[in-house]
């Protein structure tokens, strides 16, 4: 069902942990939906992302994303990792399933979420960055017979 | 992977040899349509009528009174669909659990879209129905109660014989999905007043694609499906042979065998049951603790799961199943766990293991040590886990300032 990159990930996930006084922390998804992933950030004087870790509460693939968006964010400034979206995401774990494709909106909003902290930490402003929605919850229409 | 551990018999069981060795001739020896005239037909209509006989037996029918069918999904249907259909110029009000399998929910879904009035009955946290709630939803264009035997996820099973005669007392037809308890525990469809069952055949190490539906005599009920007149005109299709004959072995297995293996399973499950609870920090068991199937141990761990708790289990060789949204396809966990209270989030981190006889003390044994491990290891990487840890550190904060 999951590809080795995502069974990689989900078995030896990067960047587990907490940071003590981050410069950014965003936890986005609910309980309810089976999906919660925090994200924290240390972030230096230069804005560059010097080091990230994630906990998440999900599926396997909610896992896989979370430690790979940790992976494309760590070591970039604030604007590239503004760029890491849901597709790199995925396109980096050699795909999802179409059922798991929301892990990966999961992991971008989980992203921005942290940066949106940092930028309100610091009153600062990052250019096309939106406040982040709490809850991504799709709403799939169930196919009928 | 050199070690299989399979625990989801709820899912499905493997055929046992016994069953399969009876099945074998039936495909390549004495495959003729036992519809035909010629004598080449004759061995597979004796086995047919053996079959049917067997599965009879074992919850005491007459052989005339049990339908072969693709499966309990298609005796769901066909109980359901067809009943509401025959009875509908006396009403269109069916009564059934907030607990059913799809197969049966879905089905009076289907009924509602065409004009049936379905009332759903809710259950108590152990998962059963209320006799009282049952009594109070009758209404005189009541025309079908279909509640079944036992539960596929969390193995309550339910007062059948009481439901039995509150509908029986109310003349109103009752039918059961017994695919969970039919060869596992006693069913008697007189005593328990039961007009309709189903029951399926993989589910007691007989083939998959091969069901029953009882009907008792004189329950009006239409066929479902059109064709040739196969099974007295009410369920038309080329009889599955080797598949009504492995049925047939099953239920007669089944029906030597059920006292000692759920004497086997429990025995096993207890220790099982007992272990998690003992070992494993905030977890519950799911399912009345008496009054459930023998093979069946249903938990909830708070803060973590289910599906990558499967694949972590899986890893090892364990096959489980979990009540989890991720591993139903949709965003709700499920159906049963939350009617029986579950938040969502404790019904996402359910697991379901249901043993088989052949289970034994060391496999489970294995799993228990390598569940704490699986469970211990996503706890850490869980943010739910972590609020919790620092709201409890909080809290003795909070208590030793106030000493
Ligand atoms: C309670 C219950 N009803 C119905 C079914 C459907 O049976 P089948 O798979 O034979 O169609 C199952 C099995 O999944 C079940 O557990």
């Amino acid at each position: 069902m999951y590809s080795e990159k995502v069974m990689d990930h989900f078995n030896n996930p990067r960047n587990v942990g907490e940071i003590e006084n981050p410069s950014g922390v965003g936890t986005v998804g609910n309980a309810k939906c089976g999906d919660i992933m925090r994200i924290y950030l240390d972030i230096d004087g230069q804005g560059i992302i010097r080091d990230v870790k994630f906990k998440t509460f999900g599926c396997g693939a909610a896992v896989a994303t979370s430690s790979m968006a940790t992976e494309l964010v760590k070591g970039k400034t604030v604007e590239e990792a503004l760029l890491v979206t849901n597709k790199a995401v995925m396109e980096a774990l050699d795909g999802l399933p179409p059922v798991k494709v929301h892990c990966s909106l999961l992991a971008e909003e989980a992203i921005h979420a942290a940066l949106w902290d940092y930028a309100q930490k610091n009153g600062i402003v990052i250019e096309g960055l939106k406040k982040p929605v709490e809850d991504i919850g799709e709403m799939e229409e169930e196919e009928e017979y | 992977m050199d070690k299989r551990i399979y625990l989801d018999n709820a899912a499905t069981t493997q055929v046992s040899e016994a069953v399969l060795e009876e099945m074998l001739p039936y495909f390549r020896q004495n495959y003729s349509n036992p519809s035909a005239v010629y004598q080449f037909a004759e061995e597979g209509k004796r086995a047919v009528d053996r079959a049917r006989r067997q599965a009879a037996k074992l919850i005491g029918a007459k052989p005339e009174e049990i339908y072969f069918t693709g499966g309990g999904s298609e005796s769901d249907n066909w109980a359901i669909k067809a009943a509401a259909e025959a009875y509908a110029s006396k009403g269109k009000h069916i009564i059934t659990s907030k607990i059913e399998h799809h197969a049966v929910l879905h089905t009076c879904g289907y009924l509602e879209k065409n004009g049936y009035d379905v009332t759903y009955l809710d259950v108590d946290a152990d998962g059963k129905i209320s006799l009282e709630e049952l009594k109070a939803a009758l209404r005189p264009d009541t025309i079908l109660i279909s509640v079944m035997a036992a539960n596929n996820e969390i193995g309550t099973i339910q007062p059948i014989a009481e439901i039995g005669k509150i509908a029986h007392e109310a003349g109103v037809p009752f039918h059961t999905d017994a695919v969970q308890a039919y060869g596992h525990i006693p069913l008697d469809v007189d005593r328990l007043q039961i007009d309709m069952l189903s029951a399926s055949g993989h589910k007691l190490n007989g083939p998959k694609g091969i069901g029953i539906l009882y009907i008792r005599k004189g329950v009006k009920i239409r066929s479902f499906i059109h064709g040739g007149a196969q099974e007295r005109g009410r369920r038309a299709g080329t009889l599955n042979v080797p598949g009504i004959v492995g049925f047939g072995k099953a239920a007669q297995i089944a029906g030597e065998t059920m006292e000692e293996k759920g004497r086997k399973e429990r025995k096993i499950r207890d220790h099982l049951i007992e272990r998690v609870l003992a070992e494993i920090p905030y977890t519950r068991l799911n399912g009345h603790s008496t009054d459930r199937l023998s093979n069946n141990a249903n938990f909830s761990f708070r803060f973590i799961e289910g599906e990558s708790m499967l694949i972590l289990l899986d890893q090892l060789g364990i096959c489980a199943s979990s009540g989890s949204a991720c591993t139903s396809g949709s965003l709700d966990p499920s159906h049963v766990l939350l009617a029986i209270g579950l938040p969502h989030e404790i019904a996402h981190g359910s697991l379901r293991l249901t043993l088989s006889d052949e289970t034994t003390l060391e496999e489970v044994d294995f799993v228990v040590d390598e569940l704490k491990k699986v469970i211990e290891r996503l706890r850490n990487m869980s943010p739910l886990y972590e609020d919790f840890l620092k709201e409890q550190k909080e809290k003795e904060k909070e208590g030793k300032d106030v000493q």
